[in-house]
């Protein structure tokens, strides 16, 4: 994984730096809140509803074992003892006291992290495939050039105040684990006809209060031209994104205005720029591949034994291999997926103790690193299917062990009202309900795929509009209700779900669901995911498994 | 109000008087200044690509910042020297905060409109950084032609 070198180093270092007087002119008075919040929320410092929230940048989702301690040693020193990953494959930390924020950005420099450009209106980390490095069928590892992207894109002079805030996120396999059609720029590295490497470059995807899925801004861009493509996308959108209101300020909106001319405007913004003064030198993505070389597998049969035999023996194990562990490209290696959605607690929560222990596992079974997941869970990307049955028992041992998955109860929440303070409705709590009433592991199991996605409010944080149920929390004079939308998806076959009619009522929201699931079981068909029957069927019969009659809606 | 003046040897407050400043509407009236040292305001509105012509014939440009979020001068300031090859001075107007001054700078503003007795906060801000990873407007190497430059030393 990348290394930082002396001059990545030093930019993190001014930084803390730079923030450390900035927050002891705040503590004295000499800055206000408002002149002091543009300076912390490019610091990733948030002012929540009880207390201030760090939001920490994970890198294309990439931890060491030392970075993972460090996380741990965070939440214990200055936090109530846990983290919380987020959709964007950072972690957030809830109870910071704002003189202590210096002194976390300094741990975190320590073992070369930082929280820069984790909120304002700039370019957010880069997000990228889990899998990474991992998976078959990968056209090179995405995280070279999100790394490009990462330098490239760090205090960038023109792009720190854009309309509003930008995620990109690059991906290079036929699998979309990284939502790309979701993000302001979504990139999938391909190889095209006469087997050239390049990005077919997406823009204006995104969810919040008008969710677009992202339209092909370029089919087949050279992968040299990479930063000066961006930077030409990045241009006109700072130059006519609106201003006058922050709920159109996205670029989607630009794009949604007129995709033809916008897509005329980046070229020939691009066809006017200095090219090779932008794009990264060769040398340079070189010195950044050579971090990402593959580590060194051993040679191994296919099969494992051993991992058969417990595979047998075990049918909780069995089980767990069935959901969380996913094929690795090099014979006798696994991909292990550690979810973070146990049966009623907070998605996303891990503590300092289980944090230890899954760097524990890192060092000792996968090469030292550690992937966070746009779903909230981490994994394990190379580990030996000869350790799998250890890696589970100390798993347990830690309470990571939940088999879910890609099933019902690995649901996507945002923090809602329980932090928030845009919230209109609790997000936790219902995926706390959900998941109890599905903790059947034998029955959610049957259901299969089912990614139910939770958002507090429009602004769509738990990205409530790509999930195969969608569960939007409205505020209904004063009281919490629940919006209900099907066939959603953030996956290569993305699409935006639609709202069944009206809302339900905290206490009947997890009944809803129940009959939805109902109804699909006994209208599938084999092998059938919900989403396909969905789309199968049509909303009409949903509808109706939901309200009786759909005059009723 | 004062004028901080950036070059790459200094960062200096000017207390020398502006030019004759005209707007960029006002030019396009047809007003024209008689003699001097000329200066146009050019809004954030503006597409700086199509002044190419214009600007040649003023020895400094405002541009505006008409709140700290509203970032459009950025990439104006980097157009007019990075493709028109604007030489004259570039002056940063309206809500020209020190946090936001070495962005400035990196993006070919040679001079800000600051608040009196604010100088010295603004010349911290723009030393707070030594090391940059992209190119801009500014002369500043960029890290990747530094890690080459030490490569090559090696």
């Amino acid at each position: 994984m990348y290394r930082y070198d002396e001059f990545d180093e030093t930019i993190v270092r001014e930084r803390v730096a730079e923030f450390r007087g900035q927050v002891a002119r705040r503590l004295t008075g000499e800055l206000s809140e408002e002149e002091f919040r543009p300076l912390r929320l490019m610091n990733g410092l948030y002012l929540q509803l009880h207390a201030y929230m760090l939001r920490v940048a994970v890198p294309y989702g990439t931890l060491s074992s030392r970075q993972m301690r460090q996380l741990a040693h965070i939440a214990r020193k200055y936090d109530k003892g846990y983290g919380h990953f987020t959709t964007r494959q950072n972690i957030q930390y809830n109870w910071p006291a704002l003189i202590d924020v210096p002194d976390i950005l300094e741990d975190l420099a320590d073992v070369e992290m930082h929280a820069i450009q984790t909120s304002g209106n700039c370019i957010r980390n880069i997000t990228s495939d889990p899998y990474a490095g991992a998976a078959a069928g990968e056209i090179d590892d995405p995280r070279i050039w999100s790394e490009a992207i990462r330098q490239w894109s760090s205090f960038h002079p023109e792009f720190s105040f854009l309309p509003r805030k930008f995620k990109i996120a690059v991906t290079a396999s036929e699998h979309d684990r990284a939502a790309i059609k979701a993000h302001d720029i979504g990139l999938r590295l391909y190889r095209n006809a006469a087997g050239d490497r390049g990005f077919e470059v997406l823009v204006g995807g995104g969810l919040g209060r008008t969710p677009y899925i992202a339209e092909t801004a370029r089919a087949f861009l050279p992968e040299k031209h990479l930063l000066s493509y961006l930077e030409a996308i990045l241009r006109v959108y700072n130059r006519h994104g609106r201003r006058d209101n922050k709920y159109k300020a996205r670029i989607k909106i630009l794009v949604a205005v007129d995709a033809d001319d916008f897509r005329r405007q980046v070229e020939a913004e691009w066809e006017n720029s200095d090219k090779d003064r932008l794009n990264a030198p060769l040398e340079e993505l070189l010195r950044i591949r050579r971090h990402f070389a593959p580590p060194q597998f051993e040679k191994l049969d296919a099969e494992s034994a051993a991992f058969n035999v417990a595979r047998r023996e075990n049918a909780t194990f069995d089980r767990w291999v069935s959901h969380n562990v996913a094929a690795h490209r090099h014979s006798g290696y696994a991909i292990a997926n550690i979810s973070l959605k146990p049966i009623g607690k907070p998605p996303g929560d891990i503590s300092a103790d289980q944090m230890d222990a899954v760097a524990d596992l890192a060092e000792r079974y996968s090469f030292d690193e550690v992937r966070a997941t746009h779903e909230q869970n981490l994994c394990l990307p190379h580990v030996k299917k000869d350790d799998l049955f250890a890696i589970w028992r100390a798993l347990g041992d830690a309470g990571l062990a939940t088999a879910n998955i890609g099933l019902v109860t690995d649901i996507i929440a945002c923090p809602g009202l329980d932090y928030c303070d845009l919230a209109n409705a609790r997000s936790i709590p219902i995926a706390e309900r959900i998941a109890e009433r599905f903790a059947d592991p034998v029955e959610a199991a049957d259901i299969g795929e089912l990614k139910i996605k939770i958002s507090g409010c429009i602004n769509a944080c738990g990205h409530h509009h790509v999930g195969h149920i969608g569960i939007l929390g409205v505020d209904k004079k004063g009281e919490e209700f629940y919006q209900i939308m099907l066939g959603g998806s953030g996956a290569e076959d993305a699409s935006l779900g639609e709202i069944t009619g009206r809302s339900f009522s905290s206490s009947e929201v997890v009944g809803a669901v129940d009959k939805l699931i109902g109804f699909y079981k006994t209208n599938r068909q084999d092998g059938e995911r919900f989403l396909d029957a969905y789309r199968r069927l049509g909303p009409d019969p949903f509808k109706e498994a939901l309200y009786g009659d759909a005059s009723n809606n | 109000m004062a004028t901080l003046r950036i070059t790459d040897a200094d960062i200096v407050i000017d207390e020398r008087p502006h030019g004759e400043e005209i707007s960029l509407a006002e030019w396009r009236e047809g007003v024209r200044p008689e003699a001097g040292r000329f200066e146009l305001f050019i809004p954030n509105t503006e597409d700086v690509d199509a002044l190419a012509e214009i600007i040649s014939r003023f020895e400094a440009v405002i541009l505006d910042f008409p709140n700290f979020q509203d970032g459009r001068a950025y990439s104006q300031a980097r157009i007019l020297r990075e493709r028109l090859g604007y030489k004259g001075e570039i002056r940063a107007r309206g809500a020209v905060l020190c946090d936001q001054a070495l962005f400035m700078v990196r993006s070919g503003f040679t001079a800000l409109e600051i608040g009196a007795g604010d100088a010295e906060g603004f010349i911290r801000a723009i030393g707070a950084f030594t090391a940059f990873y992209q190119p801009a407007a500014d002369n500043a190497v960029p890290v990747r032609d530094l890690r080459a430059a030490k490569r090559v030393a090696a």
